[in-house]
């Protein structure tokens, strides 16, 4: 049906327009790789035919088909092994925090990896280089089985752009079917001959190099690693070099065995190539050796390109582009069969493995293989199957498609197998580990796929699943008692965003998917949606790719290579024309708004932000106040000065003016500024102390309904006037009840109708709640939920008295007025089918059971959606989720940001624990528990928060037969869970005993379910650092600055010493901890005092003092505030301030008079299970 | 035979009965519409709101009537059903109109399926019931 967002009409109409937009290409340049862009230029076929010169009739006239096949097959093979054992291994299951580092490894080792696949190629080469590879390949293949022929699939479509190209230009050369070459390469390379392909482009791509003869052709933007390699295997005889030494290489790289490749020649290095190929790949990605590949070029054949390629390109492809190329290159040797004697040999061993992957219908056949991964060796039927026009080769990833993903993962999977047990699956004894949390920070646990598709995939920062393998059924999904979700940051601010403008937006015709790095293309003209598995059509616009100017290279498209992404939307996506930036300000200015001051504060920061807000020349602003009347202010252009317009009658408002109080921001900027200056003073002689809120804001409502925008709303007391008018609830004497916690839900649906009624106009409502008494904010915040508005809370607000909430009001207004803005937004998810979408957590209206009302969007918020399995998943072996985001940029530009994520499909309870990502299980929990607080009662969540423990603990227990069953064991990727848990069960939101205010619960239940993961982690589970003896070991730099990265503590204090200072980081809150025997030097040098006793009660910020540890210190703190988007507020503590408390409390692991420590929690859920 | 007060209770009951099963299958459909999305929920509960008491009140009405004419075993079997209507329409959600369903929660799984499962099987009771007063009213018009 209609895409995200609910855009009446998605165009399916396919127009063709001629040329990509500018904004195209710059999208693709901002996506791709800087460096390789200025290479590409030449076409496709120009690459292929330079190659072995000698085969170039064969490369055109196979091409097309060759090109096809080798991408799946060519690639798969190499790919798999490689990517598989190393990426698996030590990404995935190793440590958790690996996953920067793998990235890291894998770079390095392509271009050792490189290398090697040179050295290999040269020897096979000469002749027909591409028999030498295809028969490397087939050998490899044989040998892996299936699964790396799916990858060699794989690589292709993504990776190669070469692949496509040399596709093309086959195409072109009208060579209509596979013909005999087809024949003969279904035969014994079957697989491969596309690969072989691709490689010549590759390399030519990458061209740099020089080669002569590969030399010219396009350089894909990203595949740099690729192509060398492709170029290497095409041109192994150029490259003699050095086989010895890439063997070398790769075995210290990769561990494989290289000896085989020395002979390179040799068909029974074969295998050894083809390892070498894989590895080379999934390394090689990066590569920028790649180049050297170029070999054609005896200059290049040194490699020049050298790894700055790898960083760019990294990113995407890597891997997949390598190993395709390796893979390509041996398939148009083959099929000719012309190839010299080295590729015949290589030959027949590939034609027999073929044929047995042939007769695999669609790679379920491998017992052994998990059963997600089984599907891989498909494709490679699909591929061989030859002659088919459609290419299976194309098919990337749909996850039925058993293609090339499945064969990477298949060889994940057979990694596993033969591998220990990961890291992640370790058991930890729960009681006996004193040490659970981890030094650094913990980092998201990556996917199990396969390297191809890791790059590819959608950054945790935006996308996060609890569980990053996906249970293949919902019975599997019960046993493992853990919550199924995704956690969500969709408008997070990016600094790289590939951003396209396209006449026609590709999306599945029938789930109306965008496409996405995770389609498959079944040939040039045809891609698989990953969601619905429906085959569509590709476009003719989409043949082109901006990025590389070239034709027919629909897999090199930003789209394809970017999991998230930017569209410039046309005016299908539209209801009405995109509606301006509009900004209303509601502000309350009662006896006790006066009193508090915030006025000053506002007022302040808005004239500083005045230019600053997001808008066109089209944005416009108003401002109403309001106290037991309502006032409104024209600005209208041409006045002198502006004009207030009180409405006394609340019971039925009106506005006075209609046409002058919202006005352009521009046009009466002198009035705003006049207006702005003059508000704080206006009613400093108020004597009024109601608020008449409810009818303020239907004024807003009013006012804001033919346009839409923000309103902000600025309160400071309960309501007490009109409708809305609200009473206390609040018993001061239950604060510290542990029975029943009342009155979390709201008083009075009056402000949800209306925040429904403003979301409907695209009206979105953000409260600001200023107040020292109770307000309610349980039923004040509805206004804000309901309409994607987002809500601040600064209990006891005094602009004097309360200097600390002053300065975060300015620091929040600060980046509440100048933060990105979005638009009568709406978000759609869509999954895998089989997968649902059940419930959904954050501030929007729920429109329909995917599709999310956001009448604006905002870079910090965060969303999560709880997912069941409605299907079984078993025939599938990945999953993909993807939301599309269609919103209304402040420039009045329709856009749609979509973000898609693929995550693989398990079958066995312990793959299932293995890929837990806990952080985001605990968000998706705190989630939960807020609905059930609301709907049941606090000790209802509370009791279910445990039991989360104790059921998935005692599912894991009886899993695993070998433990000894009186301890308290977890897998070491849920060892953190009983921590995490009872952290949430000590945060305000959920904490019985200790007393806590009403609104305060309410709204840390609000930010839990509005804040991003990260954020929200931050406040379930503070960071403790010990500041007063930072030194630069294991320092990092920014911005040329030293950043000590001081271990983490854990949060008790037994780790607090009094001669320490430690530094917490609460996300919104820092405090510093200044013990009472705190050496004096860090006292004097660091906070810029004398002694101990002389440090003020209250103090805020760190002195810029010239020394080495105030330097350290302030670097340290200045990153980690510049990590997150609000700035932090700093607290100084004394050992002996009263304000230590505020700090205590976060000590989550020690005892309070009301809760568990964290060892006696251990034990009371071991007693449970 | 004779018209008595009882045959006449059933008479009623079974015609109001019949009201109910529309009722019933308006309500299946609406949820049905709202999980297809052909629906936006503010519409829906704003139609489906206004019919949820009248529903309650019919029903109640027969009970009563049941109970004037001493049909104790009639009543017996509308009992539960009773108390149900009256629990849900106490742990309705904060609203100030009348009705049960809030558009901003009705979207959640959980609350949507429990809607179409209540939706029929309420539909199966008043067609049970349906035929049980029709049984009834021949019965007490035999015998009397």
């Amino acid at each position: 049906m209609s895409a995200p967002a609910g855009s009446p009409h998605p165009a399916a109409s396919a127009q063709i327009p001629p040329k990509f937009g500018g904004a195209a290409a710059s999208g693709a340049a901002a996506s791709a790789d800087p460096g390789s862009a200025p290479h590409q230029q030449n076409g496709p076929a120009q690459n292929q035919m330079q190659v072995p010169s000698g085969y170039g009739l064969h490369h055109q006239n196979y091409i097309a088909p060759s090109g096809h096949y080798s991408q799946g097959p060519g690639k798969m093979t190499s790919l798999p092994l490689d990517t598989q054992c190393g990426d698996y291994y030590s990404a995935l299951y190793t440590v958790p925090t690996q996953n920067v580092v793998t990235p890291s490894t894998a770079n390095q080792q392509p271009g050792a990896q490189q290398m090697y696949s040179r050295g290999p190629p040269a020897p096979h080469i000469v002749g027909s280089t591409p028999g030498s590879f295809q028969g490397a390949a087939s050998s490899a293949s044989h040998l892996h089985t299936s699964a790396s022929q799916p990858y060699s699939s794989f690589v292709n479509h993504y990776n190669s752009p070469a692949m496509y190209s040399a596709n093309s230009s086959v195409a072109s050369q009208g060579f209509p079917s596979t013909c005999g070459h087809y024949a003969m390469s279904t035969v014994s390379n079957a697989v491969y001959p596309s690969v072989s392909y691709p490689s010549l482009p590759a390399g030519d791509t990458y061209g740099q190099m020089f080669t002569s003869q590969n030399a010219p052709t396009v350089r894909p933007v990203k595949d740099n690693s690729f192509s060398g390699q492709n170029t290497a295997i095409s041109h192994p005889s150029p490259l003699p070099p050095p086989p010895s030494q890439q063997h070398h290489q790769q075995q210290s790289l990769s561990g494989y065995n290289t000896l085989t490749w020395s002979a390179p020649g040799l068909p029974s290095t074969q295998d050894n190539l083809i390892r070498n190929h894989m590895g080379s790949l999934a390394i090689a990605n990066n590569n920028p050796t790649v180049t050297g590949v170029d070999s054609s070029s005896t200059t290049s054949s040194a490699s020049p390109m050298p790894n700055s390629y790898d960083a760019l390109e990294g990113g995407s492809y890597p891997d997949m582009l390598s190993s395709s190329a390796s893979s390509p290159a041996p398939d148009p040797t083959h099929e000719p069969d012309p190839a010299p004697a080295p590729a015949p040999a290589s030959a027949p061993a590939p034609a027999v493995p073929q044929p047995s992957k042939m007769a695999k219908p669609f790679g379920y056949g491998y017992p052994a293989l998990q059963p997600g991964y089984q599907n891989a060796t498909a494709p490679l039927a699909s591929v061989v199957q030859p002659s088919n026009p459609v290419y299976s080769g194309f098919q990337q990833y749909p996850q039925h498609y058993p293609g090339v993903n499945q064969l990477s993962s298949s060889l994940g999977g057979l990694s596993l197998q033969s591998s220990p047990q990961p890291e992640s699956l370790r058991p930890v004894n729960l009681t006996q580990e004193r040490n659970v949390l981890p030094m650094t920070p913990v980092w998201a646990p990556v996917p199990n796929l396969n390297a191809d598709l890791k790059k590819l995939n959608c950054s945790p920062d935006s996308f996060r699943c609890t569980l990053t393998n996906i249970p293949q059924t919902q019975a599997l999904l019960n046993k493992a008692k853990l919550p199924l979700g995704l956690l969500l940051h969709p408008f997070r601010d990016l600094t790289q965003l590939p951003v396209i403008t396209s006449n026609t937006i590709v999306r599945c015709r029938s789930c109306r998917t965008y496409i996405n790095p995770f389609v498959s293309f079944i040939d040039q003209r045809r891609w698989k949606c990953n969601l619905c598995y429906r085959v569509n059509d590709v476009p003719e616009e989409f043949m082109y790719n901006p990025l590389t100017r070239s034709y027919g290279e629909p897999h090199k498209r930003p789209e394809v290579q970017n999991s998230t992404v930017e569209f410039i939307a046309s005016s299908d996506y539209m209801l009405r024309p995109p509606q301006p930036a509009v900004y209303l300000f509601v502000l309350d200015v009662s006896h006790n708004a006066v009193e508090a001051g915030y006025m000053t504060i506002l007022c302040q920061s808005l004239l500083e932000n005045l230019d600053k807000l997001p808008g066109d020349s089209r944005t416009r602003i108003g401002f109403m106040t309001f106290d037991s009347t309502i006032h409104f202010y024209n600005l209208q252009e041409g006045l002198s000065q502006p004009q207030m317009l009180i409405v006394s009658d609340i019971d039925d408002v009106f506005l006075p003016t209609p046409d002058s109080l919202l006005v352009n921001l521009y046009e009466s900027k002198e009035l705003i500024k006049d207006l702005l200056n003059a508000l704080p003073n206006m009613f400093t002689n108020t004597r009024e102390t109601h608020s008449a809120l409810g009818p303020a804001l239907q004024a807003a409502f009013k006012l804001m309904s033919p346009t839409g925008g923000r309103v902000s709303v600025f309160q400071t007391q309960l309501p007490s006037l009109g409708a809305g008018l609200l009473q206390s609830r609040e018993d001061p004497n239950q604060r510290s009840s542990t029975k029943v916690v009342q009155h979390l839900g709201p008083a009075t649906d009056f402000y949800k109708k209306l925040a429904l009624d403003c979301s409907g106009q695209q009206t979105a409502v953000d409260l600001f709640l200023l107040s020292s008494q109770y307000s309610d904010l349980a039923s004040l915040a509805c206004m804000s939920k309901y309409s994607a508005g987002c809500i601040y809370y600064y209990p006891s607000f005094h602009s004097t008295h309360n200097p600390s909430q002053a300065e975060k009001l300015q620091k929040d207004l600060k980046r509440y007025l100048t933060r990105k803005i979005g638009f009568e937004a709406v978000m759609r998810i869509r999954c895998t089918k089989g997968l649902s979408m059940h419930t959904f957590h954050g501030n929007f209206f729920v429109r329909s059971t995917d599709l999310l009302s956001l009448a604006n969007i905002n870079p910090d918020a965060g969303f999560a959606v709880q997912l069941s399995i409605e299907e079984s998943l078993t025939d599938t072996s990945l999953v993909c989720f993807q939301t599309a985001l269609l919103y209304t940029s402040s420039k009045g530009e329709r856009r749609i940001r979509v973000h898609t994520l693929c995550l693989p499909v398990v079958n066995s309870l312990a793959d299932v624990y293995a890929g837990v990502d806990v952080q985001a299980a605990i968000c998706l929990l705190a989630n939960m528990a807020v609905d059930r607080s609301i709907s049941s009662s606090l000790s209802d969540a509370r009791d279910a928060l445990v039991n989360a423990i104790v059921d998935s603990l005692s599912a894991y227990g009886s899993t695993v037969s070998n433990l000894q069953h009186s301890a308290l064991m977890a897998p070491s990727s849920l060892k953190l869970f009983p921590l995490y848990v009872l952290a949430l069960l000590k945060q305000k939101a959920f904490r019985t005993g200790t007393s806590t205010r009403l609104d305060d619960r309410v709204y840390a239940m609000c930010q839990i379910k509005s804040q991003p993961l990260v954020h929200l982690m931050k406040m379930i589970h503070p960071n403790l650092y010990r500041i007063d003896r930072l030194t630069d070991e294991g320092a990092i730099h920014v911005n040329d600055r030293i950043v000590p990265q001081p271990p983490l503590q854990k949060l008790s204090a037994e780790k607090l010493t009094r001669e320490g200072a430690f530094l917490m980081d609460c996300g919104s809150v820092f405090y510093i901890w200044v013990g009472k025997g705190c050496d004096n030097n860090f006292i004097e040098n660091v906070l810029g005092y004398p002694n101990f006793a002389s440090i003020p009660q209250k103090m805020t910020h760190l002195p810029e003092l010239d020394t080495l540890s105030s330097e350290r210190a302030r670097s340290f703190i200045t990153w980690l505030r510049d990590s997150r988007p609000l700035s932090p507020v700093l607290h100084i503590v004394k050992d002996e301030s009263p304000a230590k408390a505020e700090f205590f409390q976060h000590l989550i692991e020690d005892r309070t008079e009301a809760a568990f420590s964290y060892y006696e929690f251990l034990l009371h859920v071991q007693q449970q299970i | 035979m004779a018209f008595t007060f009882t045959a006449f209770c059933y008479m009623l009951a079974l015609l109001l009965t019949a009201t109910l099963i529309f009722f019933a299958i308006w309500h299946i459909i609406a949820f049905d519409e709202l999980k297809t999305d052909y629906k936006n929920p503010i519409d829906q509960c704003n139609t489906l709101n206004p019919l949820v008491l009248p529903e309650y009140l019919i029903h109640a009405f027969f009970c009563v009537m049941f109970l004037c004419a001493a049909e104790w075993l009639t009543l017996g079997l509308n009992m539960p059903l009773l108390a149900y209507h009256i629990w849900r329409y106490m742990s309705r959600p904060v609203m100030s109109g009348p009705g049960l369903y809030d558009p901003t929660t009705i979207m959640n799984a959980d609350i949507l399926a429990y809607c179409q499962k209540e939706g029929w099987c309420k539909l199966a009771f008043y067609l049970l019931a349906f035929f049980y007063y029709l049984y009834g009213m021949i019965y007490v018009l035999v015998s009397s």
